[in-house]
């Protein structure tokens, strides 16, 4: 982490940036620093925001100003050997693949030459990366798709798009966590909501967690959309084994 | 019942200071496009000065009073009559049932802000209670107003102490030319000497592309070492994108919470209660302060804040 810089972005926040590409290794990093940070508890912090480059910090300037604040975080970086970090939680997402639910399932497989089958068995085998959300709210920006299933986006995007979907475009794969129009290519759907601004977690998925989809049925779908509606729902996850 | 909505307006949104803590999972902050005048309008009326408001832009609502309460309002001048006299601006008004308050036209500014007291009755969602339209939350339902709403005041307080003393001169003063200050950075790095000369030496005009998300920019083109296009990173209130064709867009208070443009530097907090004025025409130039001097500016505002409530509730404990 030698390379680390802080940089001004206005006077109630600052980054903290730790690269300049998308990297795995990038991702771990700021992971750390973020549950660091949050272990030691700095008064006037009002929020963080992990990104492929950099963590921003939100803080109270009437609380803690810049200059003492980069002192603090420069003085974290160098204990970060010390700080113990748990392993990342893998997130089970449940999607029912293909049918009405992912209408473009077919258009991937004849794309890739490979039967619709496979197309899940390869995007179901993969733990990917949440590299971090943005764009709508509980968005995740995922890495480590198969470049087997890449797909280009739709010509034509749909208008609008259910919340829930799982789509396909260029060499990214995501969930779409609100209705909204796009363009990916749609090979199915989660009963999760993975955004509920009424419920005590609003936002599922946090960034430095993997992913994992794994296929149902309809009679599965339907169990767990039901749970999801009457708030039973647990959300299944695993550790991750280091790879 | 409290308010009756018998005209929307342009766009008339439920605002407070805005969601903070779920910008990691994407959520905006949204609030208030000019914090200063909406803090201005509670403290009026002795309200949190964060209390939800309404942000009214341009062209305002009609609003019939279907209950008494106190009102403020304060920000951009947008012609507002109550039963057709000169409603006045910056001073706690008491308002009677029937009574209406329309809005003529702009006269300056661009966003007034209509503080209550005690303030409106809107759910709290995510610690909030800003509309962020795009996604439909918050607010009142996620939602501008339209005709026949009905908003209900939370706790009206008629014995406001001390009203004839709740007033202030108008804050905000329409400008030829805006100065903005601003503090280099995230990427000013990016860009070339050149570049960074332009951006400070040129006067730069609001283009007709300006609402909460943001406010472009035309004028002279900033020049990039190697292009606008960045890894994503997080986005500040008033930070300032560059994209590769050079014409800047300063972001607001519905900005996306990262990005992937240049920012080549970011508007101080101080200075907000211009930015959230700003409209298409208006002519803005940037000054270039240290975070220091932006901290110091912040302070002198909060000391403001801090004078005009003791100067409301003076005597308050001996009455």
């Amino acid at each position: 982490m030698e390379q680390v810089r802080f940089l001004l972005t206005g006077d109630t926040s600052l980054s903290v940036e730790f690269g300049n590409e998308i990297k795995e290794s990038i991702n771990h990093d700021i992971r750390a620093y973020k549950i660091a940070l949050e272990k030691a508890e700095i008064p006037g912090i009002v929020e963080t925001v992990p990104t492929y480059r950099s963590l921003m910090v939100h803080y109270n300037p009437r609380i803690i100003r810049n200059g003492e604040l980069k002192e603090k975080l420069e003085k974290l970086l160098s204990e970060m050997g010390d700080i113990e970090i748990p392993p990342s939680p893998v997130l089970e997402i449940p999607v029912l693949y293909g049918g009405e639910m992912g209408p473009d399932l077919p258009f991937v497989a004849e794309n890739a030459g490979l039967s619709e089958e496979e197309v899940i068995r390869i995007h179901s085998g993969t733990e990917y990366l949440i590299y971090m959300l943005g764009f709508t709210p509980g968005f995740t920006y995922l890495g480590g798709m198969s470049d087997k299933i890449a797909t280009p986006r739709l010509q034509q995007p749909r208008v609008k798009i259910p919340a829930g979907s799982v789509g396909i475009a260029g060499s990214q794969t995501g969930i779409y966590p609100i209705d909204s129009p796009g363009g990916w290519q749609l090979i199915g759907r989660t009963p999760l909501k993975m955004y509920d601004p009424n419920r005590e977690t609003p936002i599922l998925p946090e960034a430095g967690q993997y992913m994992k989809f794994y296929p149902i049925d309809q009679a599965e779908y339907d169990r767990i959309l039901k749970e999801v509606e009457e708030g039973r729902y647990q959300l299944k996850t695993h550790e991750r084994k280091e790879a | 019942m409290s308010i009756r909505v018998i005209q929307p307006g342009v766009q008339t949104t439920v605002q407070d200071l805005g969601r903070f803590g779920y910008q990691q999972y994407g959520v905006p902050v949204a609030g208030a496009m000019d914090p200063h005048s909406m803090k201005l309008a509670n403290i009026l009326l002795d309200n949190d000065p964060g209390e939800a408001v309404l942000e009214i832009t341009i062209m305002g609502p009609q609003l019939l009073f279907e209950e008494a309460n106190y009102v403020a309002l304060t920000g951009g001048d947008l012609g507002a009559t109550l039963d057709g006299q000169p409603m006045p601006r910056y001073q706690a008004v008491l308002i009677q049932p029937g009574q209406t308050l329309r809005f003529l036209g702009l006269r300056n500014g661009c966003r007034a802000y209509l503080a209550f007291a005690g303030g409106l009755d809107i759910p709290v969602v995510m610690g909030s209670r800003s509309t962020y339209l795009k996604a439909k939350m918050g607010g009142f339902q996620g939602r501008k107003l339209e005709a026949e709403d009905v908003l209900r005041f939370r706790a009206p307080n008629l014995e406001l102490p001390f009203p004839e003393r709740r007033r202030l001169g108008a804050d905000f003063v329409p400008q030829k030319q805006y100065e903005l200050r601003v503090i280099l950075g995230p990427q000013d790095d990016y860009f070339t000497e050149a570049g960074l000369a332009t951006f400070f030496k040129e006067v730069y005009t609001v283009s007709a592309e300006f609402d909460r998300m943001g406010c472009r920019l035309e004028g002279a083109v900033v020049e990039h070492k190697n292009g606008g296009d960045i890894i994503s990173d997080g986005i500040a209130f008033g930070a300032i994108q560059v994209p590769s064709a050079g014409k800047p867009i300063i972001m607001a208070a519905d900005r996306q919470t990262t990005g992937g443009y240049t920012k080549i530097a970011t508007v101080i907090s101080a200075d907000f209660r211009y930015l959230g004025q700003l409209k298409g025409g208006d002519k803005v130039h940037f000054v270039p302060i240290s975070v220091e001097q932006a901290e110091n500016s912040l302070f002198l505002e909060q000391q403001y804040y801090q004078m005009i409530i003791d100067f409301f509730n003076r005597d308050r404990n001996m009455s």
